[in-house]
């Protein structure tokens, strides 16, 4: 019998809001899930859409952005340029194969350790659901293997 | 070549109970452009942070990255360390191991590989980052006080005692705000004009504070240290250098019909009037609305009575430029109108009024000299129903939130009333008493037990006339029955809310707002004075409700604050800021809609005979506070965010 399937998340957080509620999962003892790897950024202002693709394609099975609630962004309003860019690029998702539901967003503050960790546990249950997301690793893989033609 | 230093930390058991130290130096060791990988216990101890720097030193490292607890924990000292063994701060960077990764998982392989992978990807991070300079921005030392209430002069008199120079802007002829127009202040039953106009004079003649009187704000640029700000000085028609304050033109002014602001609409003043007799500039100003000269081009009489030929009817608005380091923003509040309110008929019924409006008639110096009377036939009223929470806590009208002092100047007017009207009977509508405050709780229960004031708790739904009386129709929801009361006088204690421009305002300044147009704190609790814009604080009712000791409060620590920044000829600033590559830049804007801080400007790109080639952005560090936001707008991928490249995060991601 083959192993369980462990989902290989990364996470895009900002550093105000969600990097600190990890912080607080963290000096609380929470547990959960140790599938995500966390990018700390100082705003989701500035996640670029790039850095999910690049994820992606790395061999993340999932893909999770978060930062401070809507009114709460440290820098006033970067958290409202993320949303809106999020808004569009999930419709894009779909367009270039991506299932949207490998790609989550969400808002957790400082404070909020626990939602955090039960955050965690939940979107890695759903992408293990989901499987290895394998359609851009196999490509290179693929083209990288000596060509049998 | 890329020499990084790897340091992983124990922190006794508490990463290294979860997290195999030894295996993931081993591995770390491995990695291409590693040349040391040590594991102690505790890094962050002095032998710990020696040991750092040594290997800084020894190996001649490019970079260090400290596997560890939180980067919001050590981050600091574990830079400071590398800057103490000769290595730019900015080349080291945490891996946060304990916080998200050993404290929450209990599985030991898993956190080890965990545990690799964060830390293979700070150091993929360290490989690219840059050696930063902490930006050095100069401060000039002059502070802005917006707004001349008991906030404004209470910070422009700390500050100003202080020995900075201070300019202290009101928009209204004279000093004094609300505070100026009150009766007596709770809990003390001190008479609020005896407190305040020692302070206004004194602000008004302090040598290190330039007042300007009606003057607004035109226009706000700059940054921290370095704001220039414009100021329109409205047109007072009089001259304020040749201007004894005599008052001869008040007195002769023949339009004496004109409802006066500063006593709510109760009493009169003249077309050319000062807003109280104690105002501070004493000089007066023409209101030309309502002068007779400016509406039919006769009259005059003012420009005739005056000895010193001040008045001058050609006068225009100038303009004052300002160079200011630090901008106080003290522009209070305003009450709401109560006409909001239909069943309670104010606007409708003369004997219905507002707190503020009872203070007036309450004030030695207001339009009744101190007497309580109804506005409708100037009777003593015999009763008078208080209603609390006219405005607030009433999502209905707009108004969610609790205005703070209602609570404790309607125990206060309930208490005058009393004190001036012996055989009176006062009726107090309440919904909960917030009396918490130093000796305001014992100031309400004095209302009850010494002056009998009559608290019902319970909502009022109508007032209305009936035999030259105010019926007041209520519930009384703890004896669970309607109550109704032939009153004379009604007071509503009205909401407290935003000036109707403080929104605005708050563009011209750059500042936040909340959606009542009280401007926003830093944060809540750690940085409630500051203004989420460095170099702008914020005092008194125009952040929230305040009574006059929380005012003075938050003024006094606005000055702190100024003091502070104005302590050094320069400031530091974290260098994560926005940088353009000008060569790519297509000057679109985008980033410009994307800045939260107005940090971009447009930049001429000029050749040798000074034409303009292109206009591209170009970042000002000192406004600038690294959000990123602009970076990720950017189509041209020339903007980047020192610290948080692009090339970092990628590398990162290809790390994990």
């Amino acid at each position: 019998m083959s192993e369980p399937f462990e989902p290989k998340i990364i996470a895009f957080v900002c550093t105000y809001c969600t990097y600190a509620g990890a912080d607080l999962a963290g000096t609380s003892r929470l547990k959960y899930a140790p599938n995500v790897r966390i990018i700390r950024l100082p705003c989701t202002g500035r996640i670029s859409p790039m850095f999910i693709l690049k994820a992606l394609q790395k061999g993340a099975d999932g893909v999770l952005v978060s930062g401070c609630h809507p009114g709460d962004c440290h820098f006033t309003h970067g958290n409202y340029h993320a949303r809106r860019r999020w808004m569009v690029f999930r419709a894009l998702l779909d367009f270039i194969g991506i299932p949207p539901e490998r790609v989550k967003y969400s808002w957790i503050s400082a404070a909020e350790g626990v939602k955090f960790a039960e955050f965690i546990n939940s979107v890695t249950e759903d992408i293990r659901k989901l499987g290895p997301f394998e359609q851009y690793s196999q490509l290179i893989g693929d083209t990288q293997a000596p060509a049998s033609l | 070549m890329a020499k990084i230093g790897v340091f992983i930390c124990h922190c006794g058991e508490n990463v290294g109970a979860k997290v195999d130290c030894t295996k993931l130096a081993a591995a770390m060791g491995e990695h291409p452009g590693v040349a040391v990988s040590v594991e102690y216990k505790y890094f962050c101890s002095d032998p710990g942070q020696e040991s750092v720097k040594k290997a800084i030193r020894e190996n001649n490292l490019t970079g260090v990255v400290v596997a560890a607890c939180s980067p919001r924990m050590h981050e600091a000292t574990f830079r400071k360390a590398c800057a103490e063994a000769g290595l730019n701060p900015y080349l080291c960077e945490i891996a946060n191991i304990r916080e998200q990764c050993s404290w929450v998982h209990t599985d030991k392989d898993m956190a080890t590989e965990k545990a690799m992978d964060i830390t293979r990807s700070m150091v993929e991070k360290v490989k690219r980052n840059n050696k930063l300079q902490p930006i050095e921005v100069p401060v000039t030392r002059r502070a802005l006080v917006i707004g001349g209430g008991i906030a404004g002069i209470q910070a422009a008199l700390d500050i100003a005692n202080a020995g900075q120079e201070v300019v202290l802007v009101e928009r209204e002829p004279s000093l004094g705000g609300h505070m100026a127009q009150l009766s007596e202040t709770f809990p003390t039953l001190d008479c609020s004009q005896c407190i305040m106009t020692p302070r206004m004079v004194e602000a008004a003649q302090h040598p290190k504070i330039r007042l300007l009187t009606y003057s607004e704000i035109e226009s706000v640029d700059g940054y921290i240290g370095n704001f220039t700000v414009r100021v329109r000085m409205k047109s007072r028609y009089i001259d304020i250098d040749k201007c004894t304050g005599c008052g001869d033109c008040i007195t002769k002014c023949p339009a004496k019909k004109i409802s006066s602001e500063f006593d709510c609409d109760l009493g009169k003043r003249t077309a050319v009037y000062t807003p109280f007799a104690q105002s501070v500039p004493n000089i007066p100003v023409i209101d030309k609305a309502n002068c007779i000269y400016f509406k039919n081009g006769k009259c005059k009489i003012c420009s005739k009575t005056c000895q010193c030929d001040a008045i001058d009817f050609a006068m225009t608005d100038t303009f004052v430029d300002l160079e200011v380091g630090a901008i106080v923003v003290a522009t209070g509040f305003q009450v709401q109108n109560n006409s909001v309110y239909g069943e309670y008929g104010y606007g409708t019924y003369p004997d219905v009024i507002n707190g503020l409006q009872f203070e007036r008639m309450a004030s030695a110096s207001g339009p009744t000299a101190g007497k309580i009377q109804r506005p409708s036939d100037g009777a003593e009223p015999q009763t008078v129903v208080f209603i609390q929470c006219a405005g607030s806590r009433d999502p209905s009208k707009g108004v969610r939130y609790c205005s703070k002092i209602c609570c404790m100047y309607t125990a206060k007017h309930a208490m005058l009333y009393a004190h001036k009207v012996h055989d009176g009977k006062s009726h107090i509508f309440y919904m909960d008493i917030r009396a918490a405050g130093k000796g305001y709780d014992e100031f309400s229960r004095r209302a009850i037990e010494e002056d009998e004031a009559a608290y019902v708790r319970g909502r009022v739904s109508k007032v209305w006339q009936e035999n030259g009386k105010l019926m007041v129709r209520g519930v009384d929801t703890l004896l669970g029955r309607p109550v109704e009361i032939a009153a004379d006088l009604v007071v509503l204690a009205t909401a407290m809310i935003a000036q109707p421009d403080a929104k605005e305002f708050a563009k011209t300044i750059g500042i936040g707002y909340d959606e009542y147009g009280f401007y926003n704190e830093a944060h809540l609790k750690l940085r409630p004075v500051e203004s989420s814009t460095a170099g702008v604080y914020l005092a008194g009712a125009c952040q929230s409700p305040k009574d006059i000791p929380d005012s003075v409060a938050q003024a006094s620590a606005t000055a702190s604050k100024v003091l502070a920044l104005f302590s050094k000829e320069t400031l530091e600033r974290e260098p994560v800021v926005a940088t353009n590559n000008e060569a790519t830049c297509a000057g679109c804007w985008g980033c410009v809609l994307a800045c939260p801080y107005n940090a971009i400007e447009q930049k001429d790109i000029l050749d040798r005979s000074g034409r303009i080639i292109k206009r591209v952005a170009s970042v000002n560090p000192g406004l600038c506070q690294g959000c990123g936001t602009c970076v990720t707008f950017c189509r041209s991928n020339s903007l980047d965010l020192a610290g948080f490249t692009e090339k970092q995060i990628f590398a990162e991601v290809m790390g994990l």
